[in-house]
């Protein structure tokens, strides 16, 4: 949140209506997402003039309050109620955040006319529990009744909630920061507040030393104060503070917080005397322990940096002080600490110990280290004029930070170039110059200096194009196309597969899903046919999205079991998504499931989906993928489907992939699925070629036998075949018989075959001689009776 | 010349060729007639006794009534298959109004009809589709990406990590941009777009997703500039939404790009008017893009120098709950069918 009335200070806004402003700034980059303006209808200032218990009720109270032109009776639940208070009221009609009106109503049976607000409720501060138990807002006695004590408290200011992306998050989120953002777009000056404080004539340096010894802490320096008064800190302050959200404690408190809302600039105050005589930073040890300023114990560890006095620990340094060494309403002199840590290092720090501190959050943006000592200087400033503090002379400072300019050289071409546009070199002049970003030009080359707050700004030229083009607006880029391409993309590698696979399966009635591939233990443990191992996320954000599944079956269950709730039974599905296992080996899977009928017909009978219709989508596939001829099913072994109804498709002599029915453990229902491995579909296929049909009319020929009842009908044609010349085009079944008139463990199959001569018309004789031959070899083979030719 | 056996028969005709209906009685009055024993075929073995003298004319009326005959037996004939014909297609007529055999619909799923629709127009404009694995090493999703470790960009993704800091489910499919930019060895020009799945670790809700899917594209050529984003940009929207769609750029931060920009279109609730959707704004965020940073260029092997480009991405889930205003994100994943299965028709251009 960024105070405009403070930001005033540094940058004249007073001409800039702040809705029209936030336009301007978003357009510039950083969004502003809300302009919230501290104004709300029917909110006077109240005197309570009575307080009595509610009749029903042992928290409640009921008061009578004098808001100027009336007096309502109000129902109130905070503990610190009291007679001649002075507090805010809600009269009815007003419209609190969250859109929460207030209404007249009856709490208990007792008549309420408005509500005593705490300024959490007012969204002037954060909801936190501490907030809540304090009960409602207590005004000063001088408040006037019947005015908006928004206006009276100094509230009225309009904040500005900021989206700001992480490049900007370590320059804009701070008043002088968010000041120069706010000069570049308006084209005006910053000035910045006063640094300047009288010295006594002791020197910090005389009798306090510090040791950096850690490689984490690139900055740090430390000023002495004495004999400072503790106190309430100056109406402008507290302003400030509660408008930027942030309770006003007291007046050296106040001033720490202050500066860091200013420069972004954590500071951190330890009470001098109860500390020795030096300042060590260092990593902390594995188990280290440290009591922090909110009474609790923490633990540490080796990746966290700790600040000490050579004797004890005092601080955990960018993350939150030490109990031993905080400020109290007792201290007279006070060390004042601006140092800047490793962001990373606090990052984890803060993670690890659940600490988002308003200092942990900015040290682990990371920290410019012409601020970090503005920021000590300004602090001695504050606490010199608001808190009688005496400053010592000298500072002791530990500088690692690299001082060197980041200083840039470019043409103007060189931007247009990246932008796209024109842009004279005299516009480029003025638009450094709005940047404040100092230069030299000569010869058509800007030499730029980059401004230490500007972290974010390497050198190289696209950083300046995107400062100069978001200035000059992108509404100035003329389209243009890239040079045509003359040829027209493709789908590369499984891509190429995929889609191929999509046409071909919508064509045939299934409907593409799209499901999770992080899936629980439950469907892990299903359906898993392939010696892969599973990859178990080591922290899932739940159980049942913890493991990287390796088929998609289970996956397409579930889609079953929803629309089956919701009603829909005739179900033909298929998904194709990549799996993987704990060697990260990639599988591309195609899964399919089919279920209820496959052609629908209410009044006619339909066709229900079955194992071969789900065989016959399977072959109709894999023919136009171009693999006719090289695959077969044989009996599956997958446990999860039903042992005499479940297949497995063999490719080339290679397992592929699996069909069958759901096993009825799994489910009761007609359930057919399939998976198949596409990696092993990948382009191994022959050119398609031109194949003349024969000229020569066909003979057809049937033949039934009586075979085993477990015998794979397969089996026989593979005999047929064998035994066969290259005369015989087709065999199909075409009936297939078990019942009274034969065998109980014997059936009947019929097949039909078709023969064509390759250079003439055949013969009855020429067949004959091969279907006896076939006839007999079947017989022999397979113990078979023949029953008809 | 007399012939009273022929005078005989003619007369039958009048008799016997009336108007009939029956196919028997018309093949019977065949048989009668032309039959073996036949009344004309008699007359034909009458001929031997007749005068030499008039055989000629006696065979000329034989024929004349084999003609009459004949004739007759045509017309007949044709007359009665008609009414027959008519008689079964009459039998035969259904009721068209009874419901038809349901073929089972094969709709695509609604989010990949929508990443089909871009990967035309990007096919269309020479861009290559590819794809990448979806677990990915920390270098090609973060580090080659101008996000080092203990960047704070990092945070924002909140990443599903598998082993470590090093192999993790890729958060964004822009380490397919890498990959691509290093086979390409810093030699030829890319174009491509990578739709595929990505994950962080959202709580799933109407407007989150811890799965979804992302679309990116890359350009890398010789003087690529944001001018030929924004037209490259143009194109897409306009084939997407209509050409009354317009676009803007709106300065933007990322890693991997700079200068980087969010991308607006006209909001196409209210095409341009101002709606809830659209804030009251006329124009909503879709893509998120910008120049290639040099960086990243040069940690896949492209001289900055020498090549530029640019990039873009958007997830595909916003885009179609923009185009057939969708209000929550898990209605693509819970794939109820019946909601499903009204894709599988062509859209209106």
């Amino acid at each position: 949140m960024i105070s405009l009335n403070w930001v005033g200070d540094y940058i004249d806004i007073k001409d800039q209506d702040v809705n029209e402003l936030a336009l301007k700034i978003t357009k510039a980059g950083i969004n502003v997402e809300g302009v919230v303006t501290h104004h709300i209808d029917n909110l006077v200032i109240g005197k309570i003039l009575s307080v009595s218990d509610h009749p029903d009720s042992d928290h409640l109270h009921i008061c009578v309050v004098d808001v100027g032109d009336e007096e309502l009776q109000i129902v109130c639940g905070a503990p610190n109620v009291k007679e001649g208070l002075k507090v805010i009221v809600a009269k009815v009609g007003s419209i609190l955040p969250g859109d929460f009106e207030i209404k007249k109503s009856k709490i208990r049976g007792v008549e309420s006319c408005g509500m005593i607000c705490a300024l959490f409720e007012l969204g002037l501060e954060e909801k936190t529990e501490e907030n809540y138990s304090k009960g409602i807002e207590e005004l000063d006695d001088n408040a006037p009744v019947g005015e908006d004590p928004l206006v009276y408290l100094g509230l009225d200011d309009t904040l500005y909630d900021l989206d700001i992306h992480k490049h900007r998050n370590n320059d804009c989120y701070y008043h002088i920061g968010f000041a120069y953002e706010i000069a570049c777009i308006l084209n005006r000056k910053v000035t910045l507040p006063s640094l300047e404080f009288k010295t006594i004539k002791e020197k910090i340096n005389d009798h306090f030393k510090l040791e950096v010894k850690t490689s984490k802490c690139s900055y740090y320096m430390a000023r002495e104060v004495r004999n400072v008064k503790i106190g309430e800190s100056p109406e402008f302050i507290k302003k400030r503070l509660l408008a930027a959200g942030m309770r006003p404690i007291n007046n050296v408190v106040d001033i720490s917080n202050y500066v860091m809302l200013e420069f972004g600039q954590p500071l951190h105050f330890f009470d001098k005397d109860k500390l020795g005589d030096k300042i060590v930073v260092r990593d902390a040890k594995d188990k280290e322990e440290i009591v922090t300023l909110d009474g609790k114990t923490r633990v540490l560890d080796s990746d966290d940096i700790v600040i000490t006095d050579g004797k004890k620990s005092v601080c955990i340094a960018g993350v939150m002080g030490g109990e031993n060494t905080e400020v109290d309403e007792n201290t007279k002199n006070i060390l004042i600490e601006s140092a800047i840590f490793d962001p990373v290092s606090i990052r984890y720090t803060s993670r690890k110990l659940d600490l988002p501190s308003e200092a942990s959050i900015r040290y682990g943006k990371g920290l410019s280290f012409e601020y970090t000592e503005m920021a000590s200087k300004r602090a001695c400033h504050l606490l010199e004029k608001y808190a009688g503090a005496e400053v010592l002379d000298g500072y002791i400072l530990v500088d690692n930070e690299n001082h060197e300019d980041k200083v840039l050289s470019f043409k103007a071409s060189d931007v247009d170039q990246i932008l796209g546009m024109k842009i004279s070199e005299d516009d480029m002049k003025k638009e450094l110059d709005r940047l404040d970003f100092p230069f030299k030009y000569k010869n058509g080359v800007f030499t730029v200096t980059i401004p230490r707050r500007r972290l974010d700004i390497d050198c190289n030229v696209n950083d300046i194009a995107e400062e100069i083009g978001r200035l000059y607006g992108y509404n100035n880029i003329v389209s243009s196309v890239p040079t045509v391409s003359v040829r027209r993309g493709e789908y590369i590698g499984d891509v190429k597969y995929r889609k191929m696979v999509s046409k071909r399966l919508r064509t045939l009635g299934l409907t593409e899903v799209k499901t999770y591939t992080l899936v629980s233990p439950e469907m892990a443990s299903k359906f898993i046919y392939e010696d892969r191992s599973q990859v178990h996320l080591p922290n899932p954000m739940s159980l049942d999205k913890s493991i990287v599944r390796t088929t998609l079956i289970p996956s397409l269950m579930n889609v079953y079991e929803y629309n089956k709730a919701r009603g829909v039974s005739d179900i033909s599905i298929y998904e194709i998504a990549k799996t993987y296992d704990t060697n990260y080996d990639e599988i591309t899977k195609i899964c399919g499931l089919l279920t209820g009928n496959y052609l629908t017909n209410t009044w006619q009978g339909s066709m229900k989906v079955d194992f071969y219709v789900v065989k016959g989508i399977l072959e109709n596939l894999l023919d136009y993928m171009g693999y006719n001829g090289r695959y077969s099913f044989i009996r599956s072994d997958c446990s999860d489907l039903h042992p005499g109804v479940g297949a497995n498709i063999i490719l080339d002599g290679k397992k592929i992939g699996i069909v069958g029915k759901v096993h009825p453990n799994i489910t009761k229902k007609d359930i057919y699925v399939f998976e198949l491995n596409l990696n092993s579909l990948y382009g191994k296929t022959s050119k398609l070629k031109y194949k003349e049909a024969f000229k020569y009319p066909s003979i057809e020929k049937d033949m039934a036998f009586i075979i085993d009842k477990k015998l794979d009908v397969s089996e026989v044609i593979n005999t047929i075949k064998k035994a066969s010349n290259k005369t015989l085009q087709t065999v199909s079944v075409f009936d297939i018989y078990e019942g009274d008139k034969i065998d109980s463990n014997k059936k009947s199959v019929a097949f039909s075959l078709s023969f064509n001569g390759v250079d003439h018309t055949l013969t009855d004789e020429e067949v004959m001689v091969i279907f006896n031959k076939i006839i007999d070899k079947v017989v022999s083979t397979h113990n078979a009776e023949l029953r008809d030719k | 010349m007399e012939n009273k056996r022929f005078d005989e028969i003619r007369k039958t005709f009048e008799k016997d060729l009336v108007d009939i209906s029956d196919i028997n009685v018309l093949n019977d009055l065949k048989v009668k007639y032309l039959g073996k024993k036949g009344l004309i075929t008699e007359l034909n073995s009458e001929i031997k006794n007749i005068p030499n003298e008039d055989k000629k004319e006696f065979g000329m009326k034989v024929n004349e009534l084999r003609t009459i005959f004949n004739d007759y037996y045509d017309s007949m004939k044709e007359k009665i298959e008609k009414i027959e014909l008519n008689k079964r297609l009459e039998n035969e007529a259904i009721d068209i109004s009874l419901p038809s055999t349901k073929i089972n619909v094969g709709a695509p799923n609604i989010l990949e009809k929508v990443i089909e629709e871009v990967e035309e127009v990007f096919l269309s404009m020479g861009y290559d589709v590819v794809d990448g694995p979806e677990i990915e090493e920390d270098k090609y999703n973060f580090e080659m990406l101008n996000i080092p470790k203990g960047h704070p960009a990092r945070d924002a993704q909140d990443t599903f990590y598998i082993e470590g800091e090093e192999i993790l489910l890729r958060s964004q499919t822009s380490p397919v941009q890498v990959r691509t930019m290093l086979k390409g060895k810093g030699e030829v020009p890319i174009r491509m777009i990578c739709p595929g799945k990505t994950y962080r670790r959202d709580d799933d809700d109407a407007s989150h997703s811890h799965q979804f899917m992302q679309i990116e594209g890359l350009l890398v050529d010789k003087n690529i500039s944001l001018s030929d984003l924004k037209g490259t940009m143009d194109v897409l929207f306009k084939r997407l939404f209509g050409d009354k769609i317009e676009t803007r750029f709106r300065p933007s931060y990322y890693q991997f790009t700079e200068p980087s920009v969010e991308v607006d279109i006209t909001c196409v609730n209210c095409g341009g008017h101002g709606c809830n959707v659209c804030k009251h704004t006329g124009f909503v965020t879709v893509v998120g893009a910008g120049v290639v940073h040099p960086n990243v260029l040069r940690m896949s092997g492209y001289d900055p120098e020498v090549w530029s480009g640019f990039a873009f991405g958007f997830g595909a889930e916003r885009l179609a709950m923009m185009k057939y205003d969708i209000n929550d994100i898990r209605t693509f994943y819970n794939a109820d069918l019946r909601e499903t299965q009204v894709f599988d028709r062509e859209d209106e251009e």
